[in-house]
């Protein structure tokens, strides 16, 4: 099968839906002939024009309010936000307005938007371009929220993403724009709330989003020499989240990390821990673990930064003392 | 006078007439503790709502503020379901989720009302966007209050509707208070001049005056739909209750003779009423046998909404998402 790059399969999601379906349209600071900063969606405004790829003012609670509008009356907009840490300026067109509609209007009024942007630290961008703000949009009923962990899954979540009929926040890991995977030529598109399991194993479930899947893949690798199997575990969806699949996989191995890069407190990773601990206990030998980003603003420093994500070493090291039984006597 | 012109005249007259009926009886279900939360009357606006509406065709979109009953009435809607939607009840315009701050009637073109001051500016200017797109003729109306044109928001999207020629009208409700303070104590220079910054032409018109309204608006409308858009109209008003319906106690922000002087003097139903009469269009006769009609239309729906039956608790996490 071809290889092509995470960029690319973006692309490819963005103008095949725009062939298909005339509605569809983008809007964002710099998405037409710069093809945004990443260069995500290049040649875009070569094949669709300026009426449909379209550069706005730097106004995000402007440009985001603009698409809510726009997907309430008959076409669906997909807003490029430039960068994940700008979530913060759009929220309440985001989770007052786009994410509340439909509820409030007993079902009268739909959204169907997609708003990517991205997440990711180790970049060097400190800390107003380098946060993985997830978990903010996840915890507000009403959105569906994407993490794409390859090419594969950005282009089959991408798709649809634009299909649905709410307002969708994809999150991509700018670090992984270059990445490379295995993407078919004919269409697919990957429903949401289907987690993926990436590696079977036995002993340990690695639960890992985004950039973290290629992380627990490592640690799965460290982890097999040792004789300890990991099963690694990619939800793609984080709303809606597939729950079955990860309580099925913690029966069977009994332990679990959870594996993310937004800040650790009151993140997805507690999240996704309790629903395991509630719905699972029986089966567990060890307390589920957490590993999520350090709680601290992103560093500027590579020193500093390095050390505030979860890395294979680190998940490898808290998976043995949790298949060692260690952490069950520290509790 | 012609017949159209008669028709138009008597039907702006009936539908103020409504709103002002509507709102009190709403402000009774609020006083007699049958109506659970708060809500912001309307009252003594009503030439602003209704002088816009019935410019527009239902396929013409407003969006509406916290203080949108006259908005939703003006653009179609049925006391019924609204003063179902008042109570919570299933039968409602949003089956009793949304309540007084959130109704929408998207079947007249109504995106809805919103809790967040300023917060459907985006909504609005999108909604003409993709009328832009969709070369479907469409105008966009954003209703919102003079308290709103201290928001952010507002500056972005004119910004852009001004920028792509988009087919909106920005109508500031201009009632002289911003919630519990005199807006000109908040406001810094010119609110016109804000929009004529952008390059957007700006109107100044009397909001107690449904015919000047109307007329500003039936012309702005027809440009709009020429790609002429977008617009602003500053149209000065007055509410006549306090911020919401729990407001009472209210000399502290505004005198009394303040409020006296605009209801006895300004009044936009008394006066176009008048109007009617002396220009023997309608008789006195004629006017009090409209409003009685209404006074009844507005009880009967009231009586119905109190027996209406609340949604069923099933509901409570249905439409979250849309299939």
């Amino acid at each position: 099968m071809r290889e092509i790059t995470l960029s690319k399969a973006v692309n490819e999601a963005i103008a095949e839906e725009m062939r298909r379906d005339p509605t569809v349209f983008l809007l964002g600071e710099d998405v037409a002939e710069a093809g945004t900063p990443f260069k995500v969606l290049s040649g875009l405004v070569e094949e669709f024009g300026t009426e449909r790829v379209i550069d706005t003012p730097i106004s995000e609670p402007g440009f985001v309010g603009l698409a809510v509008g726009a997907a309430m009356t008959g076409t669906r907009p997909i807003v490029d936000l430039m960068f994940g840490d700008f979530i913060f300026l759009v929220m309440d067109q985001l989770c007052n307005q786009a994410a509340k509609t439909h509820y409030m209007s007993g079902g009268k009024l739909n959204v169907p938007m997609v708003l990517r942007t991205n997440m990711g630290a180790t970049r060097r961008s400190a800390a107003q371009h380098s946060q993985s703000l997830h978990a903010l949009v996840a915890h507000i009923p009403g959105l569906k929220v994407a993490m794409p962990s390859s090419a594969y899954e950005a282009k089959g979540l991408m798709k649809t993403a634009i299909r649905d009929n709410n307002p969708v926040v994809i999150f991509e890991d700018k670090l992984m724009y270059q990445d490379k995977a295995p993407v078919p030529e004919e269409e697919y598109l990957i429903p949401f709330g289907v987690a993926n399991i990436k590696r079977e194993g036995t002993d340990i479930t690695l639960i890992a989003t985004s950039s973290m899947v290629q992380v627990a893949e490592k640690a799965a690798e460290i982890l097999e020499k040792e004789g300890i199997s990991a099963e690694v575990i990619d939800p793609r969806t984080i709303v809606p989240l597939d729950e079955e699949t990860l309580l099925k996989s913690v029966r069977k191995t009994s332990r679990a990390i959870v594996i993310d890069e937004g800040h650790q407190s009151y993140g997805i990773t507690g999240e996704i821990a309790s629903r395991l601990t509630e719905k699972a206990f029986y089966h567990l030998d060890a307390p589920v673990m957490r590993m999520g980003a350090m709680d601290v603003p992103v560093p500027f420093s590579p020193a500093l930064e390095d050390v505030t994500v979860p890395t294979p070493e680190g998940v490898a090291a808290n998976a043995r003392k949790l298949c060692g039984g260690e952490l069950i006597h520290a509790a | 006078m012609s017949k159209t012109n008669t028709e138009d005249y008597l039907r702006m007259y009936t539908q103020m007439v409504r709103i002002r009926a509507f709102e009190d009886n709403a402000n009774q279900l609020y006083l007699s503790a049958k109506m659970p939360g708060l809500t912001h009357m309307y009252s003594g606006q009503e030439a602003v709502a209704v002088g816009i509406c019935e410019a527009l065709t239902p396929e013409d979109k407003i969006t509406s503020t916290h203080r949108g009953h006259g908005h939703c009435v003006a653009k179609g809607a049925n006391f019924r379901e609204m003063f179902c939607e008042l109570l919570g009840k299933e039968e409602g315009y949003c089956r009793g989720k949304g309540g007084s701050m959130h109704i929408a009637d998207q079947g007249n073109g109504n995106l809805g009302a919103n809790a967040i001051v300023g917060g459907s500016m985006g909504i609005a200017t999108g909604a003409a966007m993709s009328a832009k797109m969709q070369k479907n003729g469409r105008v966009a109306v954003c209703f919102f209050g003079d308290g709103a044109t201290a928001q952010g928001l507002w500056y972005e999207v004119m910004n852009m509707a001004a920028l792509w020629g988009l087919p909106v009208i920005y109508a500031c409700e201009n009632n002289g208070y911003s919630e519990y303070t005199k807006t000109e104590e908040i406001a810094a220079g010119s609110i016109t001049a804000r929009a004529e910054a952008f390059g957007i032409e700006s109107f100044e018109v009397d909001g107690q005056d449904v015919l000047a309204v109307n007329q500003l608006t039936q012309k702005l409308v027809e440009r709009c739909r020429k790609g002429e858009g977008p617009f602003f109209m500053n149209l000065k008003t007055y509410r006549y209750h306090g911020h919401h319906v729990g407001d009472i106690n209210r000399d502290y922000y505004r005198a009394k003779d303040e409020e006296a002087e605009w209801k006895t003097t300004r009044d936009p139903i008394t006066n176009f009423g008048k109007w009617l009469e002396s220009e023997k269009i309608v008789t006195t006769d004629e006017l009090v046998e409209i409003n009685e009609k209404i006074r009844k239309e507005a009880e009967d729906a009231v009586a119905y909404a109190l027996d209406a039956k609340y949604p069923d608790v099933s509901e409570v996490d249905m439409h979250v998402y849309a299939a």
